[in-house]
């Protein structure tokens, strides 16, 4: 029987770990994934895992550390949010091109600055173009379900990336919600042994990581990784298929929430679609076909799949909490739209910012969405497709 | 211990994942005498083996045999640096355009 709890995100993602036990956990107090490291350390303390922390002095180090963990041959984990995972990123694609499964929960916070510890996606989007495989979680549950599926994905011989699960900070991470976990002993067994072929601490066979890699080899190099990237989507189904015959516990690139005979949707991530779902099932009772997209899986982006589940609908809009500052929408509407594009699909579709720095988002914000995308449905008429809800706006 | 069996040519799949070398002493097999724009030259009637030149070498250009006496340079490393040249007393080593 699985075990009934009620935790917090961060509560989740620190028992996902105890059980996952890792063989090293480097980590960096940063609001508001903090906690992690913080319970973590504390089954450290209480003999509960094997692990060794290092108290690092900083996120570059935190990633430093879990990158030559991880290449010795050990497991290697850490947590982080925000300007934190900014001050990782050089380390954090050095990890990705060792192909160095490390796995961190990352819980979204708005990149400074302005100064601002509260939830948006703008961190998450900085390692985008990492080779990172990245997964969202709409709650706590999915926070803990993702990490105990994350290892299965990086560590799989045809994948080989880091990973990183995102959850939104404080909005998911501080909230105590109720949760069904895995016991201990499946979960082990579930998650299994850390067996690299290659590992820097085997003494039969010294090898060298990181090595220079110049114009001869680097492009080839890459490639590798991107093909990586494209093999885990398979990986990332199978797992889940195996996760569902554990616990019942369903899981997709992507989730299709009133989907299948919609006429306008919603694309968005992490805890936006729960608030999302509350108002798809209002529209429904009053006989609006509203449906959501929530995608699990954004690297890699399952374009071709998003395109396929959209293709029936009369008008999409996609939410982004974070803003690209480029003129031309945000990270989640560009990457859906080219999706659309290249696989020839012409709906109607518009690009809300929203959220940025904590800014509340209410189920009357969602309700204003799908108004919008009904008036686009009436009149075909979408003006200005680069949108913000939530923001005050004084007079012209 | 495994062969590096790649080359300039190797498509990607023949190329270990993050370019990890499973071999140990591969230094040898990356030739960075080609980043020289001057070179020693080694004028061995004015050198006496006193010794003092290949000590200083960053790299190990030059090659020196089990009877303690250098030999030529070997310019598949040196990258030109002159400190040889700089240290040796006898004007035995002149540095030179490329």
């Amino acid at each position: 029987m699985s075990i009934r709890e009620r935790l917090s995100g961060n509560e989740a993602s620190a028992i996902a770990m105890k059980q996952i036990n890792p063989d090293v956990v480097a980590a960096f107090p940063i609001t508001p994934s903090t906690e992690i490291p913080q319970y973590f350390s504390t089954f450290v303390s209480n003999g509960k895992v094997d692990t060794e922390f290092i108290a690092v002095e900083s996120e570059h180090s935190a990633m430093s550390a879990c990158i030559g963990a991880e290449a010795a041959g050990a497991r290697a984990m850490t947590a982080t949010s925000s300007n934190g995972l900014a001050f990782m990123w050089e380390m954090i694609y050095i990890a990705s091109s060792c192909r160095l499964p490390i796995v961190m929960p990352l819980v979204n916070r708005t990149l400074s600055g302005p100064l601002n510890i509260h939830n948006d996606h703008s961190d998450a989007m900085g390692i985008r173009d990492s080779g990172w495989i990245m997964l969202f979680s709409e709650n706590n549950q999915e926070a803990y379900d993702n990490l105990i599926m994350a290892h299965r994905i990086a560590e799989h011989k045809d994948v080989c990336l880091p990973l990183a699960v995102c959850q939104d900070g404080f909005i998911t991470s501080h909230s105590i919600e109720n949760i069904e976990l895995i016991e201990d002993d499946k979960a082990k067994e579930f998650i299994g042994k850390y067996q690299p072929e290659h590992y820097l601490l085997n003494a039969k066979e010294p090898i060298a990581v990181g090595p220079m890699d110049l114009q001869a080899y680097h492009f080839e190099h890459k490639y590798q990784q991107a093909e990586a990237m494209r093999n885990a989507k398979k990986v990332i189904l199978e797992v889940a298929k195996d996760f569902e015959k554990l616990t019942g516990r369903k899981y997709g690139l992507f989730e299709e929430y009133k989907l299948d005979d919609a006429e306008i949707a919603i694309v968005c991530m992490n805890s936006t679609a729960g608030t999302t779902k509350d108002v798809v099932d209002s529209l429904r009772e009053k006989g609006i076909k509203a449906g959501l997209l929530k995608l699990r899986v954004f690297r890699p982006f399952p374009a071709e799949e998003i395109a396929k589940a959209l293709k029936n609908v009369k008008a999409v809009a996609v939410l982004d909490k974070a803003d690209s500052l480029n003129a031309c929408g945000g990270p989640l509407f560009t990457d859906v739209t080219s999706g659309m594009y290249v696989n020839n699909l012409n709906v109607p579709t518009v690009n809300y910012i929203y959220g940025l720095g904590g800014r509340d988002t209410t189920a009357k914000d969602i309700l204003g969405v799908y108004n919008d995308l009904q008036e686009i449905v009436k009149t075909g008429n979408i003006d200005n497709p680069y949108r913000y809800f939530g923001l005050k706006r004084g007079e012209k | 211990m495994s062969e590096v069996k790649i080359n300039k040519e190797s498509p990607w799949q023949d190329l270990t994942p993050g370019g990890t070398i499973y071999d140990a002493g591969n230094s040898l097999n990356f030739k960075t005498g080609d980043w020289r724009s001057v070179k020693p030259v080694f004028l061995s009637d004015k050198c006496k083996q006193c010794g003092l030149c290949f000590p200083v070498c960053p790299d190990n250009a030059i090659p020196v045999g089990e009877d303690q006496k250098r030999r030529d340079f070997n310019y598949d490393y040196c990258k030109g640096c002159g400190v040889c040249a700089k240290t040796c007393p006898f004007g035995a080593i002149e540095m030179k355009e490329q």
